[in-house]
């Protein structure tokens, strides 16, 4: 059980720090002041709700017995973050793909935030305290994010025809990593039957919903399911993920033990 | 010094301000959710985050020991608590009216029936009070403000984004 439970936070906060990081890189090369400010406050957000989960997921795997333990003590959400490799990172290949143009980091985050808010909404009665707590501080600022994301979206799509043959391509080539996000495993199965996570099939029901009203309005065509990416909820990600992490891990690992 | 009453606690905390906003102090800001004075004279002090990521979290907790610890509280504990979730209703009425005088346009309540309809609010201009204003981004300079822009007197200011 507390395997599964760890294996399952660390999942929801592995999205939350990727995508965090890739928005950080716009941080001082927004396309206008208000977009770059917009963009690092929904990295701060993200990161502020993946630093609650791996605090979190540390303390369970601290639990778990000790032959199952990597460490001595506890992990911290510092050791989560900065001292695993890229096949521990369980975090969909959505999250890691490159901020592209415009279209693509606002399609990006489009897609994560229309699964995003129907899954914090539901981890709010989760059966698992401390889940339920996160999710019922995240579920207001997720209101914000998918607001964004959906106004951008409907500009790009409604607006000029570079603009609308932009947002299509960035959508056409990202829909191939939207399975992931609702792809059933052990894990999973597990926590959803111990009350702890929601149904998936009903997020992703509330999900498609999201598709539909926002493409609409957009005048986007939504793409058609066919080949499915798969692999990240199992530590294969795609080739940029050994760079985010060469960015991101970097001063930890050249300064082993540095605080700053 | 003797053991500090909680009365004495809060008198302090008065002059703990939000390092983001200096205009208003952690009371009126309503992350203050607890207050005990253990027998040994020890101050714990629960405080609840306003946003996930926000910056000022770590800063308040330390100005909080800070103050404390300086006006002479044997010892001072601050812990942080998710649940329940802070929201901008919490903000007391004296720190919306601060707030105001500050420039940033104070949060509306919750419970007003467009929030709950989660269509546009109507906010007032804090320089000159018009309602003639347009949202002109989602997120502003700090985690927890909105960008908005009256159209009469042109300026464009902060808006307390409610939560």
């Amino acid at each position: 059980m507390s395997n599964a439970l760890f294996t399952y936070t660390l999942r929801l906060a592995d999205d939350l720090l990727i995508l965090s990081q890739r928005l950080g890189e716009w941080c001082g090369h927004g396309p206008v002041l208000e977009e770059d400010i917009a963009l690092t406050n929904r990295a701060l957000d993200h990161l502020g709700e993946a630093r609650n989960l791996l605090t979190y997921a540390g303390q369970v795997e601290g639990k778990g017995p000790a032959s199952a333990k990597a460490t001595a003590g506890p992990r911290s959400e510092d050791d989560l973050a900065y001292l695993r490799l890229e096949r521990q990172f369980t975090n969909v290949k959505l999250v890691e793909q490159p901020n592209g143009d415009y279209a693509h980091t606002i399609v990006r985050s489009f897609l994560f935030d229309a699964y995003h808010l129907p899954l914090m909404q539901a981890l709010t009665k989760s059966s698992d305290a401390q889940l339920a707590a996160i999710a019922g501080k995240s579920v207001k600022e997720a209101t914000y994010h998918l607001r964004h994301s959906s106004e951008w979206l409907i500009r790009f799509g409604d607006g000029t025809e570079e603009s609308h043959q932009r947002a299509q391509a960035a959508l056409d080539n990202l829909w191939t990593y939207t399975g992931e996000l609702f792809e059933s495993d052990a894990v999973l199965e597990e926590m959803t039957k111990a009350g702890i996570a929601p149904d998936i099939a009903a997020i992703r029901e509330a999900w498609s919903k999201t598709m539909d009203q926002v493409l609409s309005e957009a005048t986007l065509k939504r793409p058609a399911d066919a080949f499915m990416m798969t692999g990240g909820r199992k530590g294969l990600h795609s080739e940029h993920m050994g760079f985010i992490l060469a960015e991101m891990q970097h001063v930890t690992r050249a300064f082993p033990g540095v605080e700053w | 010094m003797p053991t500090p009453t909680k009365h004495r606690i809060l008198e302090l905390l008065d002059y703990v301000k939000d390092p983001e906003i200096p205009a208003i102090n952690v009371l009126e800001l309503g992350v203050v959710r607890g207050v005990e004075v253990e027998e040994s004279g020890k101050a714990i002090v629960t405080i609840t985050p306003t946003y996930t990521g926000c910056p000022a979290m770590d800063v308040m907790a330390a100005d909080i020991k800070k103050e404390l610890l300086e006006a002479g509280v044997p010892a001072v504990e601050v812990r942080l608590s998710l649940s329940p979730a802070w929201t901008t209703d919490w903000i007391t009425d004296e720190g919306k009216r601060k707030l105001k005088q500050y420039g940033i346009a104070p949060p509306e309540k919750t419970a007003d029936i467009r929030a709950l309809k989660g269509e546009q609010p109507v906010v007032a201009c804090p320089q000159c009070g018009s309602t003639n204003t347009v949202l002109l981004s989602l997120f502003g300079s700090t985690a927890c403000k909105a960008l908005w822009k009256c159209q009469d007197c042109l300026e464009p200011f902060d808006q307390f984004k409610c939560l």
